[in-house]
């Protein structure tokens, strides 16, 4: 019996006295893609970051296991080196912050958790150019400041071109495609889906069914009000198209 | 507040009282012994700015957040003869820049010091030598601008400098001729007794469609308190370029003041730099001239502070033509509880039309004890300009922080990062390469001993 790589039971939060999830129940295994849909307000953005661990939220309940551990009871660089990768909705701009050196740094660390030896400068180089030409990015970004200056693109397909290269085992995709181009969108989807292996995982979270037009999750959950109030397989994704987040809703079951 | 200062063949006593000082029934200036007739004049002047104007206080506008009162404090002895004090060039290699190419004059509290100096080729009619040597030598070339340009109606401390310099450096280079490796003015004090006092003067020349780069840096050996005053003019020749770092890492006690005063020609580039990471109390007084159409200069800035430190830079702007573009860019890293001031006066004058002036001051505060004070003074009299100033104060950016530790880089790591950032910032802008590595090297390392220092991280932690 495979081993989940994350489960979410009744998890609730809040953000300064709000409720904002409440009690969010999923479990992903190794080699699956799931999404999660709903609309703005839901709490889509809000279970991102408190996977990923940002400061500024109250559990209020729950847990979350990951690869057998209490993901919430580790620090944001804790989760990264035991794999988890958060693609920021808005990527940070870092002034000042070479893009190779920052990159390099948190290659290290992980590898450092790893038990393996770190790469120098000019090792990291090589293994990195391959992989900026896997999402189309321009090899002077490597030189550049971290997200300084990017387009709106460009920070999206800089986020995927992390994700290529720290190969989290567990992913999370916070509204990746939202501002991108038909063009970006297909180079960000062909990016997210040659990173799909078996024995890691993505939740892709979006608002809209445009992106999984291009990559297929196994698994469309819709979260509304903090909850998950349906879940399904691919075509759920098509139903939402076709239904409106509100006809939806409406039809579905709220469990209490 | 008694201030004593001597000179070597007539020693004079100066008294302060009430900020006002009051000479004796000896007249001062007296004539020195080499001195042309119209440096005794210029000393004269100096002299009566000094009396007339006093030390400033806080409540003149200019200095309201800088208290120089302890200076007064002090029983400042200036050191009449060159003494070694036993430094060699072992003990000077410890000092940053010693180790790069270039001429490199040595100056022992405030004295040039030969045996320690060293001059690279030079092209043909540039000149690199001590001031005191230069105003018997070449003595019309510097007084053609010696004594211009350094405000001392209103500056009492370039006056109370030409009252007394007794040296400094000469540096000359012709029209179309480029020094390619930085000259290096290294100021070492030693401190022996508290009050230790020089009053550095330099005359930087870069004729018209020149090229020099040149360093001045003012470093001390001891611990105990000392005063630096020095002033710096740089007359840049049409189409020159110059780029000039000013480097002040004297010791925790020290009082350092210090002009820079730069008359720009037409279509001249120019940048300056201030780096600020010792001293007390410091103050850089930047004063820059767009004399000519078409300048362009940038005023670039980095102070550092820890402890009690007070770091103080002044600026003054003054577009008199059209066409110039200057850009001021100053960044304070403020840890424990000390205290950064900036003041940016922009001043665009009739007729200056098409000036681009912007200036941005960035304060990063390290602990919940440290302060800035910042203060934009834009004075506009022509119509058609940009003129734009920024100023923030702040903590390390909490989403800066999250994004690096979501991508593994511990937290005290991910914070070095965003810290040597602000500073690589201005560190970026330094031109001469082999430069600005060692700055970047030398600043890393201080960041290093302040993160250690630092007694309350403003960045909450897991």
């Amino acid at each position: 019996m495979k081993q989940p790589i994350l489960t979410i039971q009744n998890l609730s939060a809040a953000v300064e006295g709000r409720q904002i999830l409440k009690g969010i129940n999923l479990t992903i295994y190794p080699g699956e893609m799931h999404a999660i849909m709903g609309p703005n307000g839901s709490g889509k953005s809000t279970l991102a970051a408190i996977l990923a661990g940002r400061e500024g939220y109250n559990i209020t309940g729950g847990e979350v296991i990951y690869c057998g551990q209490d993901l919430l009871a580790l620090s944001p660089e804790a989760r990264a080196c035991e794999g988890v990768f958060l693609a920021f909705q808005y990527p940070v701009e870092i002034p000042g912050v070479n893009s190779t050196y920052f990159l390099k740094a948190a290659y290290n660390e992980i590898r450092k958790h790893r038990g393996l030896p770190e790469l120098d400068a000019m090792e990291f180089l090589l293994f990195v150019k391959e992989k900026v030409k896997l999402l189309h990015l321009p090899e002077d970004l490597l030189k550049r400041p971290v997200n300084y200056g990017f387009s709106g693109g460009e920070k999206k397909r800089n986020e995927i071109f992390q994700m290529a290269v720290l190969e989290p085992k567990f992913a999370i995709l916070d509204e990746t495609d939202s501002g991108l181009d038909i063009d970006a969108l297909k180079i960000v989807s062909h990016g997210v889906n040659t990173l799909k292996r078996p024995d890691n995982a993505q939740l892709v979270i979006t608002h809209y069914q445009r992106l999984l037009n291009f990559i297929e999750p196994d698994f469309v959950h819709v979260l509304y009000d903090g909850q998950i109030v349906k879940s399904g397989g691919k075509e759920l994704a098509l139903e939402l198209e076709e239904t409106g987040y509100d006809g939806m809703i409406h039809a579905a079951a709220v469990p209490a | 507040m008694i201030i004593t200062e001597t000179k070597p063949s007539n020693a004079r006593e100066l008294r302060i009282t009430d900020h006002k000082l009051k000479r004796d029934e000896q007249s001062f200036p007296q004539k020195g012994d080499n001195d042309t007739a119209l440096l005794s004049s210029a000393r004269k002047v100096g002299f009566e700015c000094f009396d007339k104007l006093g030390l400033p206080t806080l409540h003149d506008e200019d200095w309201r957040f800088t208290n120089v009162a302890p200076i007064a404090k002090m029983t400042l002895a200036p050191v009449m003869k060159p003494a070694h004090h036993g430094i060699t060039e072992k003990v000077l290699s410890d000092f940053p820049f010693t180790a790069l190419a270039g001429s490199k004059l040595v100056f022992i509290n405030g004295h040039f010091a030969p045996e320690l100096s060293s001059l690279a080729d030079l092209p043909a009619g540039a000149k690199v030598m001590s001031l005191a040597v230069a105003l018997a030598t070449e003595t019309a070339l510097v007084e053609r601008h010696l004594y211009r340009h350094v405000h001392m109606e209103d500056n009492a401390f370039t006056g109370l400098n030409t009252a007394f310099f007794q040296d400094g450096a000469f540096i000359y280079v012709p029209a179309n001729q480029a020094v390619t490796d930085p000259i290096h003015l290294l100021y070492v004090t030693s401190v022996q007794a508290e009050g230790v006092t020089s009053h550095p003067r330099n005359l930087i020349v870069a004729e018209d469609n020149s090229q020099i780069t040149v360093i001045e840096s003012y470093v001390s050996l001891g611990d105990t308190a000392y005063f630096t005053n020095s002033v710096t003019t740089l007359i840049a020749g049409e189409s020159a370029v110059v780029e000039h770092l000013k480097f002040q890492d004297e010791n925790q006690q020290a009082f350092h003041i210090a002009t820079v005063a730069a008359h720009l020609s037409r279509a001249s580039n120019t940048v300056t730099h201030s780096i600020a990471l010792g001293a007390k109390l410091s103050r850089t007084n930047i004063y820059a001239t767009l004399a000519g159409e078409g300048v362009e200069c940038i005023l670039n800035g980095l102070y550092l502070t820890r402890g009690e430190q007070l770091a103080d830079h002044y600026m003054v702007v003054d577009h008199a033509q059209p066409h110039g573009a200057s850009h001021e860019y100053f960044n304070g890293i403020l840890a424990d509880k000390s205290k950064g001031v900036f003041h940016g006066r922009i001043l665009v004058r009739p007729g200056a039309q098409k000036t681009d002036a912007k200036q941005t001051n960035k304060n990063l505060l390290l602990s919940d004890d440290a302060t800035a004070d910042t203060k934009p003074q834009l004075e506009i009299y022509a119509d058609d300009v940009k003129c734009t100033h920024g100023a923030t104060i702040g903590q390390l950016n909490d989403e800066s922080i999250f994004y690096l530790r979501a991508r593994a880089i511990p937290l005290e790591k991910a914070r070095r990062m965003l810290i040597h950032a602000f500073a690589g910032e201005i560190i970026d802008r330094v031109r001469c390469v082999a430069l600005r590595e060692e700055l970047d090297r030398l600043v890393w390392d201080r960041l290093e001993q302040t993160q250690q220092t630092a007694e309350h991280p403003s960045c909450p932690t897991t």
